[in-house]
């Protein structure tokens, strides 16, 4: 337990402090703030952008960047939504086709990084438009998606109470974190990740696949960005080419705001999802407030990614030296 | 490392400047084998007009933000904030000259101070700070894009300033008034690069920061410079663009245009990682990718599939930047040339 409070985990804990201090404020403003149902819903409608920054995590403890993931759930939706709705295509297998795809196209991605040692903000900035551009070419008009699977999907959910729903993103949303959990914390290819992500020539020289684990890192985002989209999908049962514009960048807000350090080898699953459920709470904030518009929620997003920069600026100036490359 | 890259082929393969210079004379000479009409220029009221100048003055405000993303990205550094800085110093002053008719002059003091802020705000968190450039300039881009929404309240404002108009759409001796401009802030970029040592010091803290401090170059100073420079080149970039739109749409006025402007530097030949740098590539990037685009518009590509011709030129630069496709190539070419011979 004297463990927790390191230097370490100080980012971690000042991102859980924001979340409670945040959560805490807004139900003392609002009466029906602190609900089960608010909870659940905060899980439910970002449920897209928590998928898309569990892959993220890893690419940023990697010491990477991936810029492509707004394109790719962009591209994902209009695709599904193309082959069920003109190549009455059977959604299980067009779900299955886009994940598919979107694990290829981050396995592309991350083998030019690799084997060229290309930058990988060049290459998933090279991603963002190919998939961007490619979406347009599938379908430059969205598309409704009716299917009786579909219908199935958005009805189903676990009922917590007669009122509350636990709905299929949600619960996506979930499975997706326990995976991640497990993967960086208590696996091999996890310990490889931050091992890259620390120093990965002594990673090299230790012994660990560090191509290969490069590769499978940018996979894993290409797989979650798909199933993000996926995910929008059930939320939006439509398709659309323009779907997640910028949303790359809400993911690595995400990513930073829970404590991961954006120089690689620093940070938690578990900070993500708090960092996806403060960006969040600011989003369901404001709408509660309903005078602000939403021009506040960026500058919230934007005031807090800084302050929670300087202070790991602050907390890792002294330990952690930055690995000069 | 050895005598042969002294050949010919190789040292072509090694130059910067020829690789970005080469596609744009293949994108002129298609247009000239499959579709002359590409360089008609007609004069209305003694004014050019031509699909050429309109290539040109739609890659103006890349062109520019590109001048200035050359030199951050020289220091090592990269700025994602410049299309927000558009928005901001837009939304500015459309609601400046809307709402207390602000003047020409006014109006061009606030977008240069506006951006002198944003610029210097950068600046110190990269060097004082010491945070990451795409961190802080990200920071800013989130902040600033809200800040803009916020000033306009989310609504489009139309611009009647003649002076802001007349930089989007005029005209002086026959040629849009934005090439001028544009000639200008390069000149001015170029000379201060070339003919002072501002250029040497911002290459040796691109190359290697640290001993570039020890040497006595004031590092932290240099970076603080380029990110007020890259600022200012946006201010600028935001004037022509809403002059020429003709008013100001807070959530779209530079959005995405960083990504244009990193690809024109990239494209260019200047590396991401930093030290040399070459503004006239980052110009020639920018025409480059403006080219392709509007040929291929012209040849009936839809615009919105845009960004995929895009995408492949950065790949087959980042390739032929690759040192290990390099010397992969120069190998090739050298051993034929000793076989040949």
């Amino acid at each position: 337990m004297k463990q927790l409070f390191t230097r370490k985990n100080l980012p971690i804990l000042a991102t859980a402090a924001v979340l409670v201090l945040l959560f805490g404020t807004f139900s003392a403003l609002f009466d029906n703030f602190l609900t089960l149902r608010v909870i659940v819903n905060l899980f439910t409608n970002n449920a897209h952008v928590g998928v898309v920054a569990m892959g993220m995590t890893f690419v940023i403890l990697s010491g990477g960047i991936d810029l492509s993931v707004g394109s790719v759930l962009g591209f994902t939706t209009i695709f599904v939504a193309t082959l069920i709705g003109k190549y009455e295509m059977h959604p299980a297998l067009a779900i299955s086709l886009a994940l598919i795809a979107g694990s290829i196209f981050g396995a592309g991605m991350g083998a030019l990084i690799q084997v060229y040692q290309l930058p990988p903000f060049l290459v998933t900035l090279t991603g963002m438009f190919l998939a961007r551009g490619m979406a347009f070419v599938v379908s430059a008009q969205s598309f409704e998606i009716k299917h009786g699977f579909y219908n199935t999907v958005v009805d189903a959910g676990i009922s917590l109470t007669d009122k509350v729903t636990l709905r299929a993103p949600a619960c996506i949303f979930a499975v997706v974190f326990v995976i991640a959990l497990v993967l960086a914390h208590f696996s091999r290819f996890g310990r490889s990740v931050y091992a890259v992500g620390g120093n990965a020539p002594s990673a090299l020289l230790m012994g660990l696949p560090v191509g290969r684990t490069r590769i499978w890192i940018y996979t894993l985002s290409g797989f979650c960005a798909a199933l993000g989209g996926i995910v929008f999908t059930f939320q939006t049962q439509s398709g659309n080419a323009t779907n997640g514009l910028g949303l790359e960048l809400d993911a690595i807000a995400a990513v930073v705001i829970g404590g991961t350090l954006l120089s690689g080898g620093v940070g938690y699953v578990a900070g993500t999802l708090m960092g996806v459920l403060i960006y969040g709470t600011i989003l369901t904030g404001i709408s509660f407030y309903g005078k602000l518009d939403s021009s506040w929620q960026r500058i919230a997003i934007g005031g807090l990614l800084l302050v929670f920069i300087i202070i790991q600026r602050l907390l890792t100036r002294a330990p952690v030296r930055e690995s000069s490359h | 490392m050895n005598s042969a890259p002294s050949t010919f082929v190789s040292r072509f393969l090694q130059s910067r400047i020829v690789w970005p210079l080469a596609g744009l004379a293949l994108l002129l000479l298609f247009n000239f084998v499959f579709d002359r009409s590409f360089f008609e220029l007609s004069t209305r009221d003694g004014n050019l007009y031509g699909p050429m100048v309109s290539v040109i003055r739609l890659s103006v405000k890349v062109m520019l933000l590109a001048t200035g993303m050359t030199l951050v990205i020289a220091t090592g550094g990269v700025d994602l904030s410049v299309g927000s800085v558009m928005a901001v110093v837009g939304a500015l002053v459309a609601f400046l000259a809307e709402k207390y008719h602000v003047g020409f002059p006014g109006l061009l003091a606030v977008a240069l101070g506006a951006s002198l802020v944003v610029g210097v705000f950068n600046g110190a968190l990269v060097s004082y700070v010491g945070i990451q450039p795409i961190v802080a300039t990200l920071i800013v881009m989130v902040l600033g894009r809200g800040v803009a929404l916020n000033i306009t309240g989310g609504m489009p404002v139309p611009i009647e300033d003649t002076g802001v108009l007349y930089l989007g759409r005029g005209f002086i001796a026959g040629v849009p008034v934005q090439i001028p401009l544009l000639l200008t802030v390069f000149a001015i970029a170029a000379l201060a690069c070339r003919k002072t040592a501002i250029g040497l010091f911002v290459e040796a803290v691109g190359d290697n920061e640290t001993a570039s401090r020890l040497s006595g170059v004031n590092a932290r100073g240099i970076k603080l410079l380029v990110y007020l420079f890259s600022a200012s080149c946006a201010a600028l970039a935001a004037l022509v663009s809403i002059g020429d739109v003709g008013r100001v749409e807070p959530d779209r006025l530079g959005q995405m245009l960083e990504l244009d402007a990193i690809t024109a530097v990239v494209v260019g030949g200047t590396v991401l990682t930093g030290g040399r740098f070459t503004l006239l590539g980052s110009i020639i990037g920018a025409l480059l990718i403006q080219t392709l685009t509007t040929t291929l518009t012209r040849q009936g590509m839809p615009s919105d599939v845009s960004p995929v011709p895009k995408a492949l030129v950065i790949l087959i630069v980042c390739l032929l930047q690759s040192q290990k496709l390099r010397s992969q190539l120069v190998r090739l070419f050298t051993s034929s040339k000793t076989h040949a011979s």
